[in-house]
């Protein structure tokens, strides 16, 4: 009965994916930043792109706003193809970028209101939504206070508040909490994960482990611009990292001794600046080396599917 | 559209000085050379320095703060990303922007004009055409300025086009001293400056109309103005789209 309700629900979604992407290229000069990309985020849930800096994330945002054009690949955004239906696209998603760029001469209040213009709120219904906004961003108290007067935090609230001033169906963060302090981080992530519960379909991109593993329903990861596994945070734990690690502590040398024994019988290793971690060794008991046990977690399938060096 | 001039209205509530430097000059020429100059051209010298430096504060409010503005907004501030995001397109943006511009233009290009009546211009009915015509230049301007910035690859590129193209344009507009004083070749090209239409249109909205002439003038500046801003709409899709 479960299973039944279950597979409707997933025939219905599949047919209004928020976002479809295939086989996607974008490329600046001799680089290529997306490189055949494949991406589906179905209505209601919330998906991770991570990945480390460059492989990406950032241009297929640009991408999805058609502030970047693709240069081969399908491009849907709510059931319009972009880039040439972009606006219409555009006028229902909401759009955190990475850097603030926020109008830093205007106040709270001014900057929603504007954007309300700009996503054309009828003029009976501009004050309303510029109060859910304020709320939303929990800055009822300084709707007139300039912006280069609020905290890191604040702006960043009202940078997402003004995504939202206009409910779009779909919301695009990119890198919603780089470099916020943990306090602030924990804020934010409320306030996302508030979003979500009220079924906003969110798109997210992060090189934030505990971010993605948190608030996404499903990572994709990327690397070198395109996808290199995808699924929800625990599946791709279990697939590419086992259950348990062991982690071996010593001087460089006997590292990559424990790193060459553990790989020659068959083990997946992973280097942590301080450690070799060896992976899935639950069930490998004759061959997993003498360290300290702990569960895998989606670091490990991180460090594993992009790379040990930073390219 | 309208959403975006409302926008663009908000954000620079400061009033701009661009009418200052326009008055200056009009009071230093005017002073200056009027005690040496009585008669220029037909007209009294204050009567010509204070038609002709409206077309310079129709340049200054709209070309260098459409050049600079626009570099800042999108290099520094971002902004431009920001609207783009929302369902606004390259062309809108633009077109905003440049309106917002010349509209500024249209009541600046006035000060001068009102400045000079205090000193002994002759008020009539034709400069109530004033405010158009300095707009219908500003938004030639304005255009011209948010090309420049779409093209400039910093900020340090706009000092070659303030002195390789706007200084020769805006000393050579009749503005000071008539064309008809330079060789030919020079008046000829002159017919290429539209700073100099805006100029003698100004001129003649107070002293009399040049009947075809002038209507041929007003078609050069629009002309100017949809050629500018193509441009500019070139430049920043160019900018702003990867």
């Amino acid at each position: 009965m479960r299973s039944a309700g279950a597979c409707w629900h997933a025939e219905r979604m599949d047919g209004q994916l928020a976002i479809r992407l295939r086989g996607v290229i974008k490329r600046y000069g001799p680089i290529t930043a997306v490189n055949g990309l494949d991406l589906d985020v179905p209505q209601g849930t919330c998906v991770g792109l991570l990945g480390p800096n460059g492989a990406g994330k950032s241009t297929t945002m640009r991408l999805l706003t058609a502030q970047a054009i693709a240069d081969e690949g399908e491009l849907e955004v709510l059931g319009f193809r972009l880039p040439a239906e972009s606006k219409q696209a555009r006028a229902r998603c909401g759009v955190t970028p990475q850097l603030d760029n926020l109008d830093v001469t205007l106040t709270v209040e001014q900057n929603l209101r504007v954007f309300a213009h700009l996503y054309r709120i009828a003029r009976a219904d501009r004050q309303a939504a510029i109060e859910r906004a304020l709320q939303i961003a929990n800055l009822v108290e300084r709707r007139d206070s300039r912006v280069d007067k609020l905290s890191g935090g604040m702006r960043r609230r009202l940078l997402i508040a003004r995504a939202l001033v206009h409910r779009p169906q779909l919301l695009l963060l990119d890198e919603p909490t780089v470099g916020l302090d943990p306090q602030v981080r924990q804020e934010l992530w409320a306030l996302i994960d508030a979003l979500r519960a009220e079924g906003t379909t969110i798109l997210m991109s992060t090189h934030y482990i505990e971010e993605a593993q948190r608030l996404a329903d499903t990572v994709l990861i990327m690397s070198h611009g395109s996808a290199v596994a995808a699924g929800s945070p625990s599946d791709l734990v279990a697939e590419h990292a086992g259950r348990e690690a062991i982690e071996v502590y010593g001087a460089p040398a006997a590292l990559a001794e424990a790193e060459a024994a553990a790989q020659a019988v068959g083990l997946r290793t992973r280097r942590t600046g301080t450690s070799i971690s060896v992976l899935g060794v639950e069930g490998a008991d004759g061959r997993a080396p003498e360290g300290e046990r702990r569960p895998t977690n989606l670091e490990d399938v991180f460090v594993l599917l992009t790379g040990e060096e930073i390219s | 559209m309208r959403e975006v001039i409302n926008f663009s209205s908000y954000w620079r509530s400061a009033t701009f000085s661009s009418t200052v430097e326009p008055t200056i000059y009009l009071l230093a020429f005017g002073f200056g050379f009027g005690s040496l100059v009585s008669r220029v051209g037909g007209y009294r010298y204050v009567e010509f320095v204070g038609t002709g430096t409206v077309a310079t504060a129709v340049l200054f409010s709209s070309a260098f703060p459409a050049m600079f503005g626009t570099f800042v907004k999108y290099q520094f501030q971002r902004t431009y990303d920001a609207i783009l995001a929302a369902p606004v397109d390259t062309e809108e943006l633009v077109t905003a922007e440049a309106l917002w511009v010349a509209s500024r233009a249209g009541v600046y290009g006035c000060v001068p004009l009102i400045v000079a009546l205090f000193f002994g211009l002759n008020p009539a009915w034709g400069m109530l055409t004033v405010p158009g015509i300095a707009f219908l230049s500003g938004f030639g301007w304005a255009c011209f300025g948010i090309a420049v910035a779409g093209f400039a690859k910093s900020i340090e590129n706009f000092s070659y086009v303030v002195s390789a193209v706007l200084t020769p344009l805006f000393l050579v507009a009749g503005t000071f001293f008539p064309l008809s004083q330079l060789p030919e070749w020079a008046q000829v090209l002159g017919n290429f400056n539209p700073l100099h239409h805006c100029v003698e249109l100004v001129r003649h909205a107070a002293f009399g109309t040049d009947g075809w002439a002038d209507l041929g003038r007003v078609a050069a500046l629009v002309g100017y103005g949809l050629l500018t801003w193509r441009v500019a709409i070139y430049a920043m899709t160019r900018k702003l789209i990867d």
